[in-house]
């Protein structure tokens, strides 16, 4: 029974459709190996109830024929996602005890295909961070470990349990969402598959707020066709989110396995950063050779405000986080913390809601938008985002796809970065992407010198997540996939 | 630009966190690490850029003027802290 979660998501439908198991065989067999995986922290909610008798109803659905797209697949639900009457916290303490009246249109996309939900998975509090760290819920464990060490590793942000979940094989593929780099970054430390799809894909309805102009949702799974599958349910557009785009989706899962000869992949010099190990400048270059083995052409591309798109980000970011977050004043939802007037149960439920991490960047962009300084920072910034759109506009003329690694370094332990600004940094090569609103898709590549997962970044066109997945699968191809030794 | 202890204190009032006062100077040092390290976007030429305001070129959508939803009272005040006859309910603030 334990041989279920082995199945990709892929291998999952068509022995669920043949009804070689059913998709109560299936979720059983996940939610036991979630029992056993509790130690890895992955899950803040459990919803086994929920699992089994939506695995009931996909059951009933397949036995007639009419299953969807997802029937009877057991995923988990980043902890950011609104789903109805179950824990909502995007992991602070802040929302205490928010149960939503109402579904995201993300997940709901999915149970309308069939999917079945495992749980809520933890994540950054209100996604900000890059490893986990700053959930209320504890930190996450990557089920990876250096070779020869028991020491535990984080598993990156803010999707970190997402990651987790999907590496640890305790659900088919997860939800996750990307700000500045939250599903490819931990998508890389873990040797699983994260897309952020571009800026409109899907829809931003019922998914707790951090930075609006940066937010997108997008999967987590275990390869690259079970990422296009996840991603082809999720996507929709919105009459309830007025920034999703009117395209159709389109069948992603039809570009894996689709050849990449005469397509023009660009090399961006200002990516070699100073202080880059040479296992990951080396794997950037083995994997520009296996594209090339595959007929595609190696163009050497510059992006030249790459080094700006950090610095920038982290006013962008911040300032809409500290309006976004205004909302939580003690009084709709959430935490309240008694005071002597209004004001002072603001401040005193805020204080006590938010983790350090939260607070300073909701001070950051406070301070950035007050007055005398929102031309200074804010609106500069966003200057400096049209000249980094304006990169990629540039390197679209001559490439259909961007190379670079998704992140500077392997998984590092908890604690090991303490200072902000070092921990933003994991995000160098990923927001990028968000600053722009374009797709990127996170692959692994293969393994450092002491044996951690290693990922590869390739950037779309806006709505070229099909090239994206094109490309990723060729490496997939070229790398094979990664899985981490059981040992919890 | 360095942010002084002075500067802590009204932001975090502006952004409605109670702060301590043993954590002013931590706060102070940690937003001017962060503030420095934004610093060199100064070195950029934008005279002549607009601001980005829509990462994908498209016109606004606009909807019907008319109500789509709504007698939703009950599920709107289901998780606030303090509730009443689907009011939320607040310390006094006018006397």
């Amino acid at each position: 029974m334990t041989s279920l979660t082995s199945l990709t998501i892929a291998q999952a439908r068509d022995g669920l459709r043949n009804r070689t198991f059913s998709a109560l065989d299936l979720t059983e067999a996940y939610l036991s190996a979630m029992e056993k995986a509790r130690v890895l922290n992955a899950y803040v909610v459990e919803t086994p109830d929920k699992a089994r008798a939506m695995a009931k109803d996909s059951d009933a659905r397949l036995a007639g024929g009419q299953g969807g797209a997802l029937e009877g697949i057991p995923l988990g639900i980043k902890d950011l996602f609104a789903t109805d009457g179950v824990h909502t916290q995007a992991c602070s303490h802040v929302l205490d005890g928010f149960k939503p009246t109402y579904e995201s249109t993300v997940t709901a996309n999915l149970w309308r295909d069939g999917a079945v939900m495992l749980g809520k998975l933890n994540m950054d509090e209100f996604a900000m961070g890059s490893s986990n760290e700053t959930s209320y819920y504890g930190k996450v464990i990557n089920p990876w470990r250096r070779k020869g060490s028991n020491a535990a590793l984080v598993p990156g942000g803010s999707s970190g349990g997402s990651a987790a979940a999907v590496a640890a094989y305790i659900c088919a593929g997860a939800t996750a969402t990307d700000t500045g780099g939250s599903i490819r970054q931990p998508a890389a430390f873990t040797g699983t598959v994260g897309i952020k799809p571009t800026y409109g894909r899907c829809s931003r309805w019922g998914i707790v707020a951090f930075a609006s102009s940066l937010d997108q949702a997008g999967p987590i799974a275990r390869d690259v066709r079970d990422a296009a599958i996840l991603l082809r349910s999720m996507a929709s557009a919105d009459p309830k989110d007025t920034t999703s785009v009117d395209l159709p989706v389109p069948d992603y899962e039809a570009s894996v396995g689709r050849p990449v000869k005469g397509l023009r992949v660009g090399i961006p010099r200002e990516y070699r950063v100073d202080g880059m190990p040479a296992e990951i400048d080396a794997l950037w270059q083995k994997a520009a050779s296996w594209l090339r083995e595959q007929g595609a052409e190696i163009v050497e591309i510059s992006l030249p405000h790459t080094k700006y798109a950090l610095p920038a980000y982290y006013i962008v970011a911040p300032a809409e986080a500290s309006s976004n977050l205004a909302r939580y004043d003690g009084v709709r939802y959430g935490l309240r913390v008694p005071g002597d007037d209004i004001v002072d149960m603001y401040e005193k439920s805020r204080a006590a809601g938010f983790g350090r991490e939260v607070q300073r960047r909701i001070l950051i962009g406070t301070y950035v938008l007050s007055a005398g300084y929102y031309d200074a920072y804010y609106v500069r910034a966003q200057k400096v985002r049209t000249l980094i759109k304006r990169d990629f506009d540039r390197a679209w003329e001559k490439v259909d796809v961007v190379l670079t690694p998704a992140t500077p370094s392997p998984a590092f332990a908890p604690g090991e970065i303490t200072d902000p600004v070092q921990m933003y940094l994991n995000d160098i090569f990923t927001v990028t992407v968000n600053m722009a609103g374009l797709p990127g898709i996170s692959v692994p590549g293969g393994l450092s010198a002491d044996g951690l997962p290693l990922g590869l970044q390739l950037i779309g066109r806006p709505f070229g997540e099909e090239t994206l997945f094109q490309t990723a699968a060729a490496i997939e191809a070229a790398a094979g996939g990664f899985t981490a030794a059981q040992w919890w | 630009m360095s942010v002084d202890q002075g500067t802590v204190r009204r932001v975090a009032r502006l952004a409605r966190l109670k702060v301590q006062d043993e954590d002013v100077p931590r706060l102070a040092g940690e937003l001017n690490a962060i503030l420095g390290f934004i610093e060199q976007l100064n070195e950029v030429d934008v005279a002549a850029v607009e601001p980005l305001t829509s990462v994908v070129t498209m016109k606004m959508k606009m909807r019907a003027d008319e109500v789509t939803d709504g007698h939703r009272a009950g599920q709107i005040v289901a998780n606030a802290p303090a509730q009443e006859d689907s009011f939320f309910m607040v310390p006094k603030v006018v006397e």
